[in-house]
C-alpha cells in the first residue's frame, strides 16, 4: 500500500493512513462487540437452570376423564387421561380447520414413538402470553372446543390441546416425554 | 436563551467567587434558574415538568431506603415487603410513598404530555426536546413495570409473565429473547433478581435523560399557552422568583393530593390480588396491569393476532416519536386551532375509553369498543393530524405575548 501521498487533481486514492484508520476502527468494533457479548450472554439461563431435573410421574391414579397438574421447570404440566369420546373428537377434526395443523396422534406419541392416545401430556402455558389455561380441574370452563380455555385473552383449545379460537398462535406445547412403564412417565 | 440575558453575575461572597471562577456552577444556576427569561403567560399546565421532577427525586429517595430491606429472592421477596409494611420503622410510610408515587409520577407525566400536545410544544425547534421526553416516558414504563414485579404477588408474577411473553411474538428469535429476559424457562428467581438490578439502575438513566431534556429546553426556552415566541423583555419574566414560586405552589397542591392517597387510601390504586403470594401454577381469573398501562393493554388486546397486537401496542408509543412531523400545522397552540382543539379533547376521551376497556375482561361489547378506540387512536395521529394541518384555518395569532396578556387584563 505504498501509494503516493500527493493527491492528483484534488482527488486522492485511499492512502496508507486511510487503510490504517479503517483497519483500526474495524478491530475496535470487533473488540467492542466481543466485550459486549459476555454481558449479554450473562443474562441467558445458567447451567443449573438448564440442568433442571426431569420429573417422573406415576399416572396410574388418574382415572379416565381426570387430569392433573404437575410442576415441571417452574411451569405447570397438564396430564389428562382422555375419554374415548375426547379422543374421537380430536381425531375427527380435519387439519384444514386448524391454525397450527398437527394430527392428534402426533401429539400423543412419546420419545419411543409409541402412541398412547389416552394420555395427553402438555405444558399448561397458553402460547399467547403465558397464562395458565383453565379446564384441567373439574368445574373449570373448558371452552367451546371441550379442551382448555385461557381466561386472560380468550384463547380456546380442543381436546388435543390445539388452538382453535382466540389470539394464541400455536398449540399447547408437548414436552419430550417417555413412558418408562405403562404407569410411569418421565418428562424432560 | 443563552445570549439574551444580562452580564455574568458578580459574587460578593469570596468563597463562592473562588469556586465559580474554577467551576462555574453558581453562574450556571444564576443564568438558567434565576435570570432565565421565561414567557410571562404560563398557566398551571406548566407546573407538571417541575412536579414530575419532584416525583423522580422522591421515587429515588424512597426506593433507595426500601432496597435496604427488600430481598430479591422468590422465597423471601413477598415476606420482605410485608416485613417492611409491618415491622420496619416507618416502613409502611416509605413503601406507600413509593407505591403511590409511581401512580402520581404517571399522573404528572400524562398531564405533562397532554400539555405538550395541546399547546404544540413538540414543534420546531423543540422536536428533540419532545423526543427525549418520549424516551423518558418509555424508560419510566420499563422501570414501573419491573418495580411492580418486585413484591412477588400474583399480579406481579402474572404481569411479568404476560409482558415478557410479548417478546415471544417476534418471529424466529422470539422464544430465545424471552428465555434471555427470564434467565430460564419461566419467570423465576433469575428474573426477579435481574428485574431488581435494572429497577434500581433505570431511574438514574432517567435522571441523565431528564438532564438532556432540560438542556434542550433551555436552548430555545419554554413554549407557552399562546404558542408564539417571546419577542423581547416585555414578553418574559425571570424564572426566579416568578416560576420558582408558581412551580412551588403547584408542587404543594399536587403533594397534598398525593399524601391524601398515601395516608388514607394507600391501596386504592393497586390490586388486591397482589397481596396473594405468586403462584406459577394458578393464573388469576382477571389479569390487569396497573392503571397507567391500561390504554396500551387495551390496544394490545384489541388486535386479534399476537404479533399484530404487540406491534400496535408499541406503535401507539412509536407514533409519539414522529409526532413533530405528523402535525403539518404551523400553529403551535390549540388556542388558535378551532378544529384541532376538539380533536385533541376527543383523543383524551379515546384514551380514557381505551383505559376502561383495558380494565375490563375482553368480552361482549368491550371487544368492538376497544377495537374502535384503537382505530381512532391511530387515525388521530396518522391521518387526521397530517391532513388537518393543511385544511384548517387557524385563528389570527396575537402580535406578541405581552400584547395578548395586557389585552386580556383590560378586557
Amino acid at each position: 500500500m505504498a501509494t503516493p501521498s500527493i493527491p492528483a487533481g484534488g482527488h486522492s486514492d485511499p492512502t496508507r493512513r486511510d487503510f490504517l484508520m479503517v483497519a483500526t476502527g474495524s478491530l475496535a468494533a470487533v473488540g467492542a462487540a466481543a466485550t459486549a457479548w459476555p454481558f449479554i450472554n450473562n443474562l441467558n439461563p445458567a447451567a443449573d437452570t438448564l440442568a433442571l431435573a426431569s420429573v417422573e410421574v406415576n399416572v396410574s391414579p388418574i382415572q379416565v376423564g381426570q387430569a392433573i397438574t404437575v410442576n415441571w421447570r417452574g411451569q405447570p404440566l397438564f396430564i389428562r387421561h382422555r375419554t374415548a369420546q375426547e379422543i374421537k373428537e380430536a381425531d375427527a377434526v380435519p387439519l384444514s380447520e386448524l391454525r397450527d395443523p398437527q394430527t392428534d396422534n402426533s401429539r400423543v406419541t412419546d420419545l419411543a414413538k409409541k402412541v398412547r392416545p389416552e394420555w395427553l401430556i402438555m405444558v399448561g402455558v397458553c402460547t399467547h402470553l403465558g397464562c395458565v389455561p383453565l379446564g384441567n380441574k373439574p368445574g373449570q370452563p373448558k371452552g367451546p372446543y371441550g379442551g382448555w380455555f385461557c381466561p386472560c385473552h380468550g384463547s380456546a383449545y380442543d381436546t388435543s390441546g390445539r388452538i382453535r379460537v382466540g389470539p394464541a398462535p400455536k398449540n399447547l406445547v408437548i414436552p419430550p416425554y417417555l413412558f418408562t412403564s405403562d404407569t410411569i412417565v418421565k418428562v424432560g | 436563551m443563552a445570549s439574551s440575558h444580562g452580564t455574568p453575575p458578580v459574587f460578593n461572597n469570596k468563597v463562592i467567587a473562588w469556586i465559580d471562577h474554577r467551576l462555574p456552577i453558581f453562574s450556571y444556576l444564576e443564568k438558567e434558574y434565576h435570570t432565565f427569561p421565561t414567557p410571562r403567560n404560563f398557566n398551571y399546565f406548566w407546573n407538571f415538568g417541575a412536579i414530575a421532577t419532584v416525583m423522580l427525586v422522591l421515587m429515588i429517595a424512597t426506593g433507595v431506603v426500601l432496597a435496604t430491606n427488600y430481598q430479591p429472592n422468590v422465597l423471601m421477596a413477598f415476606d420482605s415487603v410485608e416485613r417492611i409494611d409491618r415491622d420496619v420503622p416507618q416502613g409502611w410510610l416509605i413503601r406507600d410513598l413509593h407505591m403511590n408515587g409511581a401512580s402520581f409520577f404517571f399522573i404528572a407525566v400524562y398531564i405533562h404530555i397532554f400539555r405538550g400536545m395541546y399547546y404544540g410544544s413538540y414543534k420546531a425547534p423543540r422536536e428533540l426536546l419532545w423526543i427525549l421526553g418520549v424516551v423518558i416516558f418509555l424508560l419510566l414504563m420499563a422501570t414501573a413495570f419491573m418495580g411492580y414485579v418486585l413484591p412477588w404477588g400474583q399480579m406481579s408474577f402474572w404481569g411479568a409473565t404476560v409482558i415478557t411473553n410479548l417478546f415471544s411474538a417476534i418471529p424466529v428469535v422470539g422464544q430465545s429473547v424471552v428465555d434471555w429476559l427470564w434467565g430460564g424457562f419461566a419467570v423465576e428467581n433469575p428474573t426477579l433478581n435481574r428485574f431488581f438490578a435494572f429497577h434500581y439502575l433505570l431511574p438514574f438513566i432517567i435522571v441523565a435523560v431528564v438532564a438532556l431534556h432540560v438542556v434542550a429546553l433551555h436552548v430555545h426556552g419554554s413554549n407557552n399557552p399562546l404558542g408564539i415566541d417571546p419577542k423581547g423583555p416585555q414578553d418574559t419574566v425571570p424564572f426566579h422568583p416568578y416560576y420558582t414560586m408558581k412551580d412551588g405552589f403547584g408542587v404543594m397542591i399536587f403533594l397534598i393530593i398525593y399524601a391524601g392517597f398515601v395516608f388514607f387510601a394507600p391501596d386504592y390504586l393497586g390490586h388486591p390480588d397482589n397481596y396473594i403470594p405468586a403462584n406459577p401454577l394458578v393464573t388469576p381469573d382477571h389479569i390487569v396491569p396497573e392503571w397507567y398501562f391500561l390504554p396500551f393493554y387495551a390496544i394490545l388486546r384489541a388486535i386479534p393476532d399476537k404479533l399484530g397486537g404487540v406491534l400496535a401496542m408499541f406503535g401507539a408509543i412509536g407514533v409519539l416519536f414522529v409526532l413533530p412531523w405528523l402535525d403539518t400545522s404551523r400553529v403551535r397552540s390549540c388556542t388558535f386551532r378551532p378544529i384541532y382543539k376538539w380533536f385533541m379533547y376527543l383523543l383524551v376521551i379515546d384514551v380514557v375509553i381505551l383505559g376502561i376497556c383495558g380494565a375490563n375482561p375482553p368480552e361482549g361489547w368491550y371487544v368492538p369498543l376497544a377495537q374502535l378506540a384503537t382505530l381512532y387512536y391511530f387515525f388521530h395521529f396518522l391521518i387526521l393530524l397530517p391532513i388537518l394541518g393543511k385544511i384548517e384555518r387557524p385563528l389570527p395569532l396575537p402580535p406578541s405575548i405581552a400584547d395578548a396578556v395586557l389585552k386580556q387584563k383590560a378586557g
